[in-house]
């Protein structure tokens, strides 16, 4: 493991995010459904705000604390599912699930930003961060959906 | 009353291993230590030509694995001082011990109103037993304030202590501050209210030498893992006539006397403690972890990892921004965190050299909440790390800084 898989890791496109996160600060506004996830061993904490018209997601929004990692990719996250189907997050979600992992993933998809954290699959200690975001927004639609 | 760090680090079989390609840098003791070839062969030995169960069996070598458990116990009794070896219970680890003793004790004679003293500065192991008993019986937790630099105090301690103290669960040394505890001064007064005292000395067996009739405290936990030993085994400690005189909270095997339909009677302790087939190998291994860590000496090293950690902390400080949080503490733990770097972050900067630090919580997140932090690192310092670790850290942590003022700023 040398200081090259660490760059691999903390890619530009992760600072950036991280330093200038986009869609950060939650909305008191009607519409918004929440979504608060922990990883107790770390201390991330973040929440996760979705808002659905027409079966579309319309805006998400995110606020919390946690390493690079953890609130990059919820910025990544928020701006990757932005104007999709309920049916296309669910289907992006997953397939970032497999690339963090190091696994084979569908390329065609529109994953935004998000193939960057492929870096991640190297640290597997590290996939929870990665996740946590997608996880929270992952529930928020599966409790709408109900 | 130096040690031979070289001639010891023979006996670590794991560190002629690499980790991520890089030779294994392990500073995360506090968490488990590495074991030595010593241990691993009395374990080995115990699965390979004693291996039977123990207290049953009248053949030959049922025998022999009976007096090597019980043998095992006399080390922990002379390890501690305790008046006898029936003051020793095994159990699966600390969190065990301390479960038993909330438990048997606390379930049984604690009501509403009763106060339990704990600390901010306990491992969830420690106080999350009272926590629960409190929800239980109605007793209140009560916490040590701690001073301005996390020390659990006696003046402090005075604060809290009152007639309705019925429990004292208190650390010997926290995980994280690496602090010691005033426990002997602490105990003394508790005993004028009539209240008893549960030490978790989980981090404090393993790096010093502790009487348990100096101390005076009434039940004292720790795990095998952290000094050397296998995990799966631990130990309580407890004074005689207070043990003896519990409820056992598992019921089973080899804990009984007589067994009737509808009442049954159990044996004295510790046995009464140990129901079912119990960690036979492990409290061998412990054993063999006792032997090896006395014929190396407790004074020694407690000195070693002072010394380290002294050397440690000056070269932190030379690097600059690096908050440590336990400046002044005497024991080989170092708690802190690089300026602008999540631990997280930096936990991984340390993997990708191959040295092992903790970053997290550390189990103890009231204490978290007391420093304002959601997470530190942790380098924990034990009889087998060397000078140069230490400088393999420092330069690690000057590189991570440096990567992350160059990422970040
Ligand atoms: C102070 C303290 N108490 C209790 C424990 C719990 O020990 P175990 O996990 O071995 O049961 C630990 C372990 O991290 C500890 O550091």
């Amino acid at each position: 493991m040398s200081f090259s898989n660490l760059e691999q890791l903390y890619r530009q496109v992760i600072m950036d995010h991280y330093k200038n996160p986009r869609n950060k600060g939650l909305l008191q506004e009607d519409g918004y459904h929440e979504v608060h996830l922990k990883n107790p061993t770390c201390g991330d904490d973040i929440t996760v705000q979705v808002k659905v018209e027409d079966g579309k997601l319309v805006d998400l929004r995110h606020q919390g604390t946690g390493c690079s990692i953890c609130c990059s990719s919820a910025s990544v996250m928020t701006q990757t599912l932005k104007e999709k189907t309920l049916d296309e997050a669910q289907n992006i979600t997953n397939n970032f699930y497999e690339l963090v992992k190091g696994n084979e993933y569908d390329e065609d998809l529109d994953m935004g930003d998000s193939p960057v954290y492929q870096g991640v699959s190297k640290f597997p200690a590290r996939v929870k961060c990665a996740t946590i975001s997608w996880k929270a927004a992952e529930q928020a639609i599966n409790e709408l959906k109900k | 009353m130096s040690i031979d760090v070289n001639r010891i680090r023979e006996d670590f079989p794991i560190l002629k291993e690499k980790m991520n390609g890089r030779p294994l840098v392990y500073l995360d003791s506090g968490a488990t230590t590495l074991k030595p070839q010593a241990v691993i062969d009395a374990v080995n030995c115990y699965n390979t030509k004693t291996t039977s169960n123990v207290h049953r069996g009248v053949y030959q070598l049922s025998n022999d694995a009976t007096e090597l458990y019980e043998g095992a116990r006399e080390k922990v009794k002379q390890l501690i001082n305790a008046k006898t070896s029936s003051e020793i219970v095994f159990t699966k680890g600390a969190t065990h011990s301390l479960n038993l003793v909330a438990q048997s004790f606390g379930l049984y004679h604690l009501k509403a109103g009763d106060e339990i003293i704990v600390s901010e500065l306990e491992h969830h192991s420690s106080f999350l037993p009272w926590q629960h008993v409190a929800r239980v019986t109605g007793a209140i937790l009560k916490f040590i304030p701690l001073d301005s630099a996390g020390h659990i105090t006696i003046e402090n301690f005075k604060k809290v202590l009152s007639e309705k103290t019925k429990v004292v669960a208190i650390n010997y040394v926290s995980n994280v501050m690496g602090y010691e505890s005033p426990i002997k001064e602490i105990t003394a007064l508790a005993h004028e209210v009539g209240a008893i005292v549960s030490v978790d000395a989980a981090q404090a067996v393993p790096h010093m030498k502790i009487d348990v009739q100096d101390l005076g405290c009434d039940f004292l936990s720790f795990s095998g893992h952290k000094m050397c030993g296998p995990t799966g085994v631990g130990v309580l400690y407890g004074r005689y006539d207070l043990l003896n005189s519990l409820e056992p909270i598992e019921f089973g095997g080899e804990m009984i006397d007589i067994v009737g339909e509808t009442t049954s009677t159990w044996k004295d302790a510790p046995y009464r403690f140990e129901a079912g087939t119990p960690v036979i190998a492990g409290a061998i291994g412990l054993g063999a972890a006792i032997d090896y860590l006395e014929s190396i000496g407790f004074d020694a090293i407690a000195q070693h990892e002072l010394e380290l950690r002294q050397y440690a902390v000056s070269e932190l400080d030379k690097l600059g921004g690096i908050t440590i949080f336990n400046r002044d503490a005497q024991t080989g733990i170092i708690s802190f965190n690089i300026d602008g770097v999540h631990p997280h972050d930096a936990a991984t900067i340390y993997d990708a050299e191959g040295i092992c630090v903790r970053a997290g919580h550390h189990c103890a997140q009231p204490l978290m909440g007391w420093l304002c932090q959601p997470a530190t690192l942790r380098a924990s310092f034990y009889l087998y790390n060397t000078k140069e670790e230490v400088d393999a850290f420092v330069e690690a942590t000057r590189k991570g800084k440096e990567f992350f003022d160059g990422v970040f700023f």
